[in-house]
């Protein structure tokens, strides 16, 4: 293996967004992407919770890295994750009833996503506390991404509308099979394809070049 | 208190609300272990057995923490209990059956993140089922779960020969088939009342 300069705090950030973007790239975590982002707000809210939970557990485990032995450390960072699952699910249900309802137990399965437990075992287990912090907001922020993209596509086929505003003419006849489960593989799978076809071209260009 | 039967408990939670393809429960395993049908169906059948074994311990505590009246310690008690269900059935099948733990290998330790388990302990508590309703769920969601894999396995077989294009190779062209399949099980929604 070469060695590598450590990357800087900006590249840690920056690399949940788009490289190492933890559904389209990594496939992980998919299971509240597909069925909670019927609809923009949804999405939203799913991934702002995701991303709470992510950041604040990344950054308990990191502080408590060097008391956690080796042997029960992923019972403990599931005690972690759980303790604050358990903190949104409460925030969420404070701040909007109706959004605790559309997201039902799936808040949750926030704290079976393998996306969490992955952060802190792979990174926060390792790092100081800051880069622990960047890199989590960067993955969550690139999961929020994830999950509007298929929440904006979703809803847009749908129903017709973003975030609940109509933006399609009404002579427009929704897909209602894209709010429904088949939906959500679909427009997933469509998303990957795209990412696949600009990572293809790409590696087309450089090969002439 | 939920008043459906048995039954119909069972055929909503494999068949009308599959677990895998209408309820995107365990999707990580969907895709990770569908490649062969043998793995597929040893991995359905690990994940049957620890779906009662946890769906048995969730009644339990579920009783013990209403009792005591602490509804915030459900999901930390639940998945602890998982947790720790996995491994004691690790080291069962590893005593009495040596055979079956070469077997499933890798998928057991691995069944704890599965969130069709916890999926199970949730709704039940949730739908306030009765001990013999949340054993015929439990049932159900692990048999819907095993359907599921073993039909998109077989899929898969069959594509590994196909000729398709490299760029729809892999996740994308798995997530496409995994929507027909999930389209075409929205046809047992007649099933229920």
């Amino acid at each position: 293996m070469p060695e590598r300069t450590p990357p800087s705090n900006m590249e840690e950030f920056v690399k949940g967004l788009w490289r190492d973007n933890p559904v389209f790239v990594m496939l992980l975590g998919m299971c509240p992407v597909l069925a909670v982002t019927n609809s923009v707000i949804n999405a939203l809210a799913m991934g702002a919770a995701s991303t709470f939970v992510l950041v604040m557990s990344s950054t308990l485990v990191s502080i408590l890295r060097k008391w956690i032995p080796k042997q029960v450390r992923i019972a403990s960072f599931i005690l972690i994750i759980a303790t604050f699952v358990t903190v949104v699910e409460y925030l969420i249900q404070a701040i909007s009833l109706d959004i605790h309802k559309a997201l039902g137990a799936f808040i949750s399965l926030i704290v079976v996503n393998c996306m969490i437990l992955g952060r802190a075992e792979a990174f926060a287990s390792r790092n100081s506390v800051g880069r622990s912090m960047l890199d989590a907001l960067g993955v969550g922020i690139g999961f929020t991404f994830a999950c509007t993209c298929l929440g904006f596509v979703r809803e847009v086929l749908g129903s017709g509308t973003v975030a609940g505003v109509q933006v399609l003419p009404s002579s427009f006849e929704p897909w209602t099979i894209m709010i429904l489960p088949g939906g959500a593989f679909f427009v997933l799978g469509g998303w990957l394809l795209l990412f696949n076809w600009l990572r293809e071209r790409r590696r087309n260009k450089v090969g002439l070049v | 208190m939920n008043t459906a039967s048995p039954l119909q408990i069972f055929i909503d939670a494999c068949l009308i609300n599959n677990f895998v393809l209408a309820m995107f429960l365990g999707i990580c395993p969907f895709l990770g272990v569908s490649a062969k049908t043998e793995t597929a169906v040893r991995m359905g059948a690990a994940v049957c057995f620890v779906m009662l074994v946890s769906s048995t311990c969730a009644f339990g505590i579920h009783r013990a923490l209403v009792a005591i009246n602490a509804p915030y310690l459900h999901l930390i008690s639940y998945i602890v209990v998982i947790a720790s269900a996995v491994q004691l059935v690790e080291m069962f099948i590893k005593k009495f059956s040596p055979a079956l733990f070469r077997a499933l290998g890798i998928f057991l330790p691995l069944i704890t993140t599965n969130c069709a388990i916890l999926g199970v302990a949730l709704f039940q508590t949730n739908r306030q089922y009765d001990f013999v309703q949340s054993l015929s769920f439990a049932l159900g969601a692990g048999a819907g779960f095993t359907l599921a894999l073993i039909l998109m396995s077989g899929l898969r077989e069959r594509l590994e020969l196909a000729d398709v294009s490299s760029v729809v190779k892999g996740a994308a062209l798995t997530l496409m088939i995994a929507g027909i399949l999930s389209m075409a099980f929205m046809g047992f929604a007649g099933m229920g009342r």
